[in-house]
């Protein structure tokens, strides 16, 4: 179906943007909360590229575990690291890879 | 179960059947959320045995024939590549929650194995309860850090030459692998197809296998 030409002029909300795009090389920030978590240990600090935008934009599941998740919907995205990169002493073969999802307050632009 | 008219007489002796041990404590503080929600009024006994019937009516029979539809039908593959839920929704299977499938193709070059690193995260709405070494710490370490080992521990030696990706499933999405259609199936049916897949070559762990009993027409 068609959009309407009005549609056009709509201005989204900040966090309804997607923050990456596919192809963008971002870093996994390396906090250490306090609580429930969805982003591993062996990622944290490490460097991958965004695979894919997962739409549509969806809470927190950080957040969403004590209740909260009013307003926060943001994106996740499926990012992927060279295996070497993550495991200095990795004994597979330099194509392989790990892909993973996380929600966007974790990373940021390199 | 159903017993037949003809069963043997029951004869032999065994243990009585008895939970063992005292309950952990996980069990119990199961039991007691469990009994202040139905105290509260939350919901009742019915609902959450209603719940485990929606589970258990979930097994890898409705992976398995998704995936037998996916080779058999590119049109649907296609969509089940680019929305997994949707295209599995399409053959009756819904989902109860608020997840999205993603499935992840095997192919010549990629090899895809699925964990989840965090607890065990799994697409139960289409395969039901994952297996128990699924969610032991070994698998969901090891799979990532040296995935073809592990593979080769199941009996899947990978060429060098082929790129494995190891999805990691801790946040927000399920994934389903669809793994490659065997050789020599050509003249085989969408029900003689799905007989072939199996749990395990869903999560990446094994490929589709030609059985031994199962003929082509």
């Amino acid at each position: 179906m068609q959009s309407p030409s009005f549609q056009l002029r709509i201005v989204p909300a900040l966090q309804e943007q997607p923050a990456f795009c596919v192809g963008d090389v971002v870093r996994v920030l390396s906090r250490s909360p306090v609580g429930h978590y969805r982003v591993p240990q062996y990622l944290r600090g490490h460097i991958g590229r965004i695979d894919a935008v997962l739409d549509p934009s969806a809470v927190d599941n950080e957040e969403e575990g004590y209740g909260r998740n009013a307003g926060s919907k943001r994106h996740y995205y499926r990012i992927s690291f060279p295996m070497l990169d993550v495991w200095p002493h990795y004994a597979g073969e330099p194509q392989d890879n790990l892909l993973i999802e996380v929600f966007e307050t974790w990373l940021e632009k390199v | 179960m159903e017993h037949s008219s003809d069963h043997a007489p029951h004869a032999h002796d065994h243990d009585e059947i008895a939970i063992a041990g005292h309950a952990g404590y996980y069990e119990i503080m199961e039991t007691a959320v469990r009994e202040l929600l139905v105290d509260r009024g939350l919901f009742g006994a019915d609902e959450i045995r209603h719940q485990i019937e929606v589970l258990d009516s979930r097994t890898p029979a409705l992976g398995a024939a998704v995936v037998a539809r996916a080779w058999l039908d590119p049109a649907f593959r296609s969509r089940l590549l680019a929305n997994g839920r949707a295209a599995c929704e399409e053959l009756g299977v819904t989902f109860y929650d608020d997840t999205q499938l993603i499935v992840l193709e095997n192919t010549a070059t990629v090899h895809n194995l699925i964990v989840c690193t965090l607890c065990s995260c799994y697409p139960r709405p289409l395969l039901g309860l994952p297996p128990d070494w699924y969610k032991l710490k070994p698998y969901r370490a090891r799979a990532v850090i040296e995935p073809r080992a592990v593979l080769a521990e199941f009996g899947t030696v990978i060429a060098d030459d082929v790129e494995i990706r190891v999805s990691d499933s801790t946040a927000m999405v399920r994934y389903l692998v669809l793994p490659r259609r065997p050789d020599g199936t050509d003249s085989y049916s969408e029900q003689q197809l799905a007989a072939l897949v199996t749990r395990d070559s869903m999560i990446g762990v094994i490929p589709v296998l030609l059985k031994n009993g199962v003929q082509a027409p």
